[in-house]
């Protein structure tokens, strides 16, 4: 992390100092990349359908109708009909406000609960910084999927121990990525100005260092969605998630197992749609990323662990 | 100076341990009702005898201060003991074992077969940067990261057991038994394995060879009159095979939620599906045991990659 330092520190200037221009830059930075601009088509309409769920699906979601039972895909059924003769299409549908709900909380709720450890430790250093360290490698020895999965069985599925079952094993990424930020930041010019003009050292810390770290950990962000994604439709197919009257595309998946051989789209439909969304986000942070930093490659190990 | 090494790294795990254990600990302490009778596993008001209840208490220890009981615990849990399992009436640890063995061939044999089919697709990927090959590569490598994987495990029971008929869809036979029906009912699983981890593989092989490739110690190796074959596949392959190695050794974290899924999805009698299935039963015993188990497996793993890194690469100081 020291050795990066440097490099760190170029890409925090780089950026500018409030939020929106950060997001401005973000776009121009990476809009001629193809990577970037399919993805974030795909995650605009993701986004737009889950926000408007119901208003555009074709079919009532949860009405069945037993005479057109597992239909094969039609015009009438663009995606086919499920074993009670509800519209794949409509329950695809309704799943995506579950994927994001779930994902979206997962990932701010890791950066709630990672971000200010990773400031305590770098403001205080010494014994509290070690000791924060410690704990954050204990975190990342963990199967995380196993964990969440445990964490979710021994307290049953809700959405909020669904978020922190996710975002459990995210905290030590975002510790790390504000520790070694703040680190490099805490040195620089505009911080001696800051501190020099009597600012407090909260009031330095978000006024001043925050909007300078916020490209890396938005990069973050995006890559952990995908996973956030993964882990939620995941724990779902295991029986593990969030149940009735919610919609998840695992459990769409689980169910359709049973009739693999009669009628496949039943599976296959909700897994592309499901491959798709974490494609368009992987696709998104990666060229993010390498926009921003090509050394940053390496945290991806640790992505999906 | 190696042992010195190890015995130093290993220090340094304890706090990792501790950790560890206390989030597993703590985690059992969050499911709601009374504790004995959730870890007997009879939350749904089925009837307990008084001997048994009061065998759990004094087992649990929960006559004790909280942190008496964890440590209590940790005494237990580090010499071997991790409770009697509900649903088989044997020890935890030794359920485990028992489906160790699957599960390993799942693993051990996942890995292999990524890291031969990943870091030749790496090398060549990075060799021919910027070409169709490399495009390729990369497409695997992001198809691979983003499909999955229960939905790929799903896809390839559809086409290789329900259309072609040629593999058999779910289910495990051991090798002593009858090698080639073990085969058989491997094939789809642990081609499901491998192909996750071989797309991990790929991209660090590939980020890997491509920074190597610009190092002066290969322009030093070109200008000694080396040939192109000999500098790349010896010096930077030899080089960039140590971060291939990190990557594999970090992997096992990683590793032990694939097989889970894995598992699930082609009924393999391994660890992954003893944890579904005891999450099922309620036989938080075994729960227990099989994360703590796979905790362990990923701390000491780390632990040897650490060593064995020293022992393959001198420039590193043991200190």
């Amino acid at each position: 992390m020291e050795a990066r330092a440097t490099d760190d520190s170029l890409i925090f200037a780089r950026s500018a100092s409030r939020l929106s221009s950060v997001t401005r830059s973000i776009i121009s930075f990476a809009g001629g990349d193809r990577r970037f601009v399919v993805g974030g088509m795909i995650l605009v309409l993701y986004i737009l359908v889950a926000l408007m769920g119901p208003g555009i699906s074709p079919y009532d979601l949860n009405v069945p109708e037993l005479d057109i039972r597992m239909q094969a895909p039609s015009w009438a059924h663009w995606l086919g009909t499920d074993r009670i003769g509800r519209d794949v299409l409509t329950r695809i549908i309704a799943g995506s406000r579950v994927s994001l709900e779930v994902a979206a909380g997962a990932v701010i709720m890791a950066l709630i609960l990672g971000a200010p450890l990773g400031a305590l430790g770098s403001y205080a250093g010494g014994t509290a910084d070690s000791l924060v360290q410690r704990i954050m490698e204990g975190i990342m020895a963990f199967p995380s999927l196993v964990l969440a999965l445990a964490l979710v069985a021994l307290a049953g599925p809700s959405v909020i121990m669904l978020w922190f079952a996710i975002a459990f094993s995210s905290i030590p990424r975002y510790a790390r990525l504000v520790r070694s930020g703040i680190l490099t930041q805490k040195e620089q010019e505009y911080v001696d100005a800051a501190r020099a003009m009597g600012q407090s050292p909260m009031r330095i810390l978000v006024r001043q260092i925050l909007p300078h770290i916020m490209a890396p950990i938005s990069v973050q962000l995006t890559l952990d969605f995908a996973r956030a994604i993964t882990v939620e439709a995941s724990l779902s197919y295991l029986g593990l998630g969030l149940s009735v009257p919610y919609i998840s595309w695992g459990t769409m998946i689980r169910d359709a197992q049973d009739f693999l051989e009669v009628a496949p789209w039943l599976a296959i439909f909700p897994g592309l749609t499901l491959a798709g969304v974490i494609l368009a986000f992987t696709l998104v942070g990666d060229a993010l990323r390498d926009r921003m930093d090509p050394r940053m490659r390496r945290s991806l190990s640790r992505r999906l662990a | 100076m190696l042992m010195r090494y190890a015995a130093m790294r290993l220090m340094q795990l304890i706090p990792m341990v501790l950790v560890v254990t206390m989030v597993v600990f703590f985690v059992m302490m969050i499911v709601p009702g009374d504790p004995v009778m959730v870890m007997l596993g009879a939350v749904d008001g089925a009837p307990v005898s008084r001997e048994v209840y009061d065998a759990m208490r004094l087992q649990l220890g929960l006559d004790q201060p909280l942190i008496v009981q964890y440590f209590h615990w940790l005494l237990n849990v580090l010499q071997g003991d991790l409770g009697i399992s509900i649903t088989y009436r044997t020890p935890a640890l030794e359920v485990i074992f028992q489906r160790m063995i699957p599960t390993l061939y799942l693993m051990v044999g996942g890995t292999l077969i990524a890291v031969i089919i990943a870091v030749p697709a790496g090398v060549l990927a990075a060799i021919h940067n910027s070409t169709k090959w490399d495009h390729l590569a990369t497409g695997f490598v992001v198809l691979g990261i983003s499909v999955p994987t229960f939905w790929l495990g799903l896809i390839a029971i559809l086409i290789f057991a329900v259309y072609l008929g040629w593999l058999p869809s779910i289910g495990y036979t051991p090798p002593q038994e009858d090698f080639v029906d073990f085969l058989k009912h491997i094939a789809l699983p642990l081609s499901v394995v491998a192909l996750n981890i071989a797309a991990t593989v790929l991209r660090f092989q590939r980020q890997d060879f491509l920074e190597q490739m610009h190092q002066d110690y290969v322009r030093t190796a070109r200008a000694k009159g080396l040939s192109e074959t000999l500098v790349l596949w010896k010096h930077v392959l030899r080089n960039s095979l140590m971060t291939t190695f990190t990557v594999v050794g970090l992997q096992v974290a990683y590793l032990s939620g694939l097989i889970t899924i894995v598992e699930s999805v082609f009924n393999y009698p391994g660890i992954g599906y003893l944890l579904l299935n005891s999450i099922r039963t309620r036989d938080f015993i075994v729960v227990q045991g099989v994360v703590l188990f796979m905790a362990f497996l990923v701390i000491i793993v780390n632990l040897m990659v650490d060593v064995l890194y020293t022992v393959l690469d001198p420039r590193i100081r043991y200190s």
